[in-house]
């Protein structure tokens, strides 16, 4: 892990350092806890170590990406807009689970960032090619 | 009875227990991830259509607005309450059971 863990800023490490493809897998509704705060943030962290990223939303973690959120009413943040900004730290690999949306009446045009929907199995087949799963 | 619910009905089975134990006319109030329950579409809204036609369904505004759920997408028959009705309902049932 040394490799992969050294501080930004020495390029030559950095260049040589090992890519492991990360799954960052969203399991949580977006304010009524705080896992999906918080694994927005290693995401973000996570983007500071050029890993190979993905992100999934599978259950209620789907609700994080709903357009239209707005928590200012239970004075909470409005982190949703956060997603948005992803692409510019190269993460784009973002996937969500067809039968999770099909359970909650949810289709593509709900989403405010663009994401692929897959199958369950599809889906399966994704975190077992990853390296690192880390699940909220 | 004024029944609270404030988890995601498709991650527990609060909402699920709490439509069948509720008598009629009792008022159910969905808050926090509750309000998921709410929306048309998904796979409990037939049970809370029917909830509607026999119990007083409310759901809280600001908990709706915080997650994205417009009131065009609510199950019909349900009401929606901010915290002045919150405290409403608190004030006009003897009693309060809160399905954690």
């Amino acid at each position: 892990m040394s490799e992969v863990m050294d501080l930004p800023g020495d390029d030559e490490e950095f260049a040589s350092g090992v890519v492991k493809k990360f799954m960052f897998v969203n399991r949580k509704a977006p304010h009524g806890s705080i896992y999906a705060l918080e694994v927005l943030e290693m995401v973000l962290i996570s983007a500071a170590f050029d890993q190979d990223v993905h992100l999934a939303f599978i259950d209620d973690g789907m609700y994080q990406i709903v357009k239209g959120q707005d928590p200012s009413g239970i004075n909470q943040k409005n982190f949703s807009k956060t997603f948005r900004a992803l692409d510019g730290y190269d993460i784009e690999k973002l996937y969500v689970e067809r039968e999770g949306m099909e359970e909650r009446g949810l289709t593509e045009d709900d989403f405010l960032v663009d994401v692929e929907v897959i199958s369950q199995a599809e889906m399966a087949e994704l975190m077992n090619g990853m390296d690192v799963v880390l699940s909220a | 009875m004024l029944h609270t619910v404030n988890k995601s009905p498709f991650e527990r089975n609060a909402l699920a227990s709490c439509l069948a134990h509720a008598t009629d006319g009792a008022a159910i109030l969905l808050i926090e991830d509750a309000v998921y329950g709410a929306t048309k579409g998904t796979s409990v809204a037939a049970k809370v259509e029917a909830a509607a036609a026999k119990c007083k369904v409310f759901v809280l505004g600001p908990d709706l607005a915080a997650r994205g759920m417009s009131e065009d997408k609510l199950i019909d028959g349900i009401t929606v309450v901010d915290y002045e009705g919150f405290v409403d309902l608190t004030v006009e049932h003897s009693v309060v059971q809160a399905w954690l």
